[in-house]
């Protein structure tokens, strides 16, 4: 636990000892506001909540969580610490953790810089702000997912920008999972419970409640089986690579 | 004890790492020498237990690299070719982070630091972001993490690259001051070195262990070993002198020098007897211990194995 503690704390300093974070938090702050009030038409449409805060962000984290995740382990990899971080008296699931959990500390922090927002809409009107929290909560959540996708995906090359195209792909596909669009691929020949899977897996079908405020047990536990399955994976990768590489 | 049992490591159809068998004790300051891509570094990557061996084990004071890792590495200082640290952290800050790891907390981890900070002259640069720093400061970096929790093996790989002589001997009086309760490996293509700090030194070359002995064992099966060289006016006229005592197996002339090799004991004696007796005008004359680079060769070329 205490070694989790140690690469944690590690990892976070890092962030915060070069410009990357800053630069991060910046554009994250900018490209949401960009969303919300241009696209999302916050003030037009003279409602008093944060759903068009909140329905940029799978789009917003499609771009922006691999610009996170692709350095994770490519990097470690590239400049050779991965050596040094693995044979330190911790196990590479202290590791995957101590990092992926900075990281997502990172984005959850990003998110919370965002808090001028929900002054406003206090400011402006009466929005349901249990509804607002559990929507945040659901954000986070599913950054969480795309960053266990990338800190996957990551550890399988020293490059990070290839670490940044796969995982745009694959939160693509999970993220796009669940539209008619793709459900109609397999709509011709696919059985109903392989299609079913399918439109269970996107990331868009359980992010639509939580971004309106409802915070469905199983929403969270989606995201949460996410995030545990690819970290696992993330564990696995890591562990192969020693045998191969 | 490091016991390397039948480690093989293959890269696909490559095979960096064949066969290798060894073991190392306490006291033991073992040289690994060997031309690049040898596999010194792929060897002491699955004795730190980064790389799994493709066939083969090691153990660690009896600690499995596969099975008890963790026990294993506790116990270990490694640095890593090439001295790899985080950038973008000041030396103060990454080895604090180091002692972290390595379970030192409150004031055993300051001490730790401090201890190697002053071992390796770091004082000046605590808190300049290590990728500022000079390739032989980064060096010093790396040598300080890794003797920081006075580890019982020491595995360094290529510790002394990219130092300056004056540093190149600090790091050896280092390593020599440590040596007495540790096993240390080190790898190295300088030979020197493994003259200067190892007591025993291995020469592997394409993945297989080639030679296994003291530098001065190696040194003596050079065909320098005793023999005679010396600088003089007139060496074709002496060489040809010298060939003909009873002493001497061969004269051969190079660059100037002349050196005249062995056939039986008492050969300096005899090359100053005749000195004496021709009156030659010597600028030089030494007894050859045996030349290290010409052995080293020799055995890397394929033409002996031990
Ligand atoms: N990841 C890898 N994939 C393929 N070949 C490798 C890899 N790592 C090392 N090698 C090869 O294995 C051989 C031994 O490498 P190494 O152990 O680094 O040698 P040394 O440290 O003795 O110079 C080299 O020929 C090298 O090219
Ligand atoms: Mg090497």
């Amino acid at each position: 636990m205490s070694a989790l503690r140690t690469v944690l704390q590690r990892e976070l300093t890092g962030y915060f000892a070069t410009p990357v974070a800053w630069v991060f938090i910046v554009i994250f702050l900018v490209m949401t506001a960009v969303f919300t009030f241009y696209l999302g038409g916050f003030y037009t449409r003279g409602i008093a909540d944060l759903e068009p805060f909140f329905r940029f962000h799978p789009w917003l984290y499609l771009f922006l969580v691999p610009a996170i995740s692709m350095r994770l382990w490519a990097e470690e990899r590239r400049s050779g610490t991965i050596e040094l971080l693995l044979t330190l008296p911790l196990t590479v699931t202290q590791a995957v953790l101590g990092k992926y959990l900075a990281a997502w500390l990172f984005l959850g922090l990003c998110l919370l810089l965002t808090f001028p927002i929900w002054l406003t809409v206090n400011y402006l009107g009466d929005p349901d702000n249990g509804a607002i929290l559990a929507a945040y909560l659901g954000s986070w959540l599913m950054a969480g997912g795309m960053l266990a996708i990338g800190s996957c995906l990551s550890a399988l090359t020293r490059n990070q920008v290839v670490a940044f195209i796969l995982s745009v792909v694959v939160c693509f596909l999970f993220l796009l999972s669940g539209l008619p669009m793709v459900l109609d691929l397999f709509s011709a020949w696919a059985p109903q419970l392989l299609i079913d899977a399918i439109a269970g897996l996107s990331f868009l079908a359980h992010f639509a409640d939580i971004s309106r405020g409802v915070l469905d047990l199983r929403d969270l536990v989606y995201f949460l089986l996410v995030i545990g399955f690819w970290l696992a994976a993330n564990v696995v990768v890591l562990n192969m690579k020693k045998g191969e590489a | 004890m490091i016991e390397a049992i039948s480690l093989s490591k293959h890269y696909g159809a490559f095979t960096a790492v064949d066969d290798l068998s060894f073991q190392v004790d306490a006291g033991q300051v073992l040289g690994f020498l060997g031309p690049n891509g040898a596999g010194k570094s792929t060897t002491m990557k699955m004795l730190t237990g980064f790389l799994s061996p493709s066939a083969g084990s090691a153990r660690i004071l009896g600690h499995d690299m596969q099975r008890d890792a963790l026990a294993a590495r506790r116990r270990i200082g490694y640095l890593p070719e090439g001295a790899p640290s985080y950038g973008e952290m000041t030396v103060q800050g990454f080895l604090a982070f180091v002692a972290q790891a390595r379970e030192l907390r409150g004031s055993a981890a300051r001490q730790a630091c401090a201890a190697a900070i002053e071992r390796l002259q770091l004082g000046s640069v605590l808190q300049q972001p290590i990728e500022t720093l000079s390739k032989g400061f980064k060096r010093r970096v790396g040598l300080a993490q890794a003797i920081l929790h006075d580890p019982a093996v020491l595995i360094l790989d290529e510790p002394t690259d990219g130092l300056d002589p004056n540093q190149k001997h600090e790091v050896r009086r280092l390593i020599q001051a440590m040596a007495a309760d540790k096993i240390i490996v080190i790898s190295t293509h300088i030979l020197e070195e493994v003259e200067a700090v190892c007591n025993r030194a291995m020469i592997i070359a394409r993945g297989r262990l080639l030679a296994d002995d003291t530098p001065q064992g190696l040194i003596a099966r050079s065909r320098y070993h005793n023999a005679v060289t010396l600088r003089l006016e007139g060496a074709e006229a002496a060489a040809s002198q010298l060939s003909e005592l009873p002493q001497v197996a061969r004269a051969e002339i190079s660059d100037g020098l002349l050196t005249v090799f062995p056939a039986a004991e008492g050969l300096f004696e005899a090359v100053s007897d005749a000195i004496g007796k021709h009156g030659w005008a010597v600028q030089e004359l030494k007894l050859e211990a045996g030349r290290f680079d010409e052995v080293f060769r020799r055995i890397t070329a394929g033409e002996e194995a031990a």
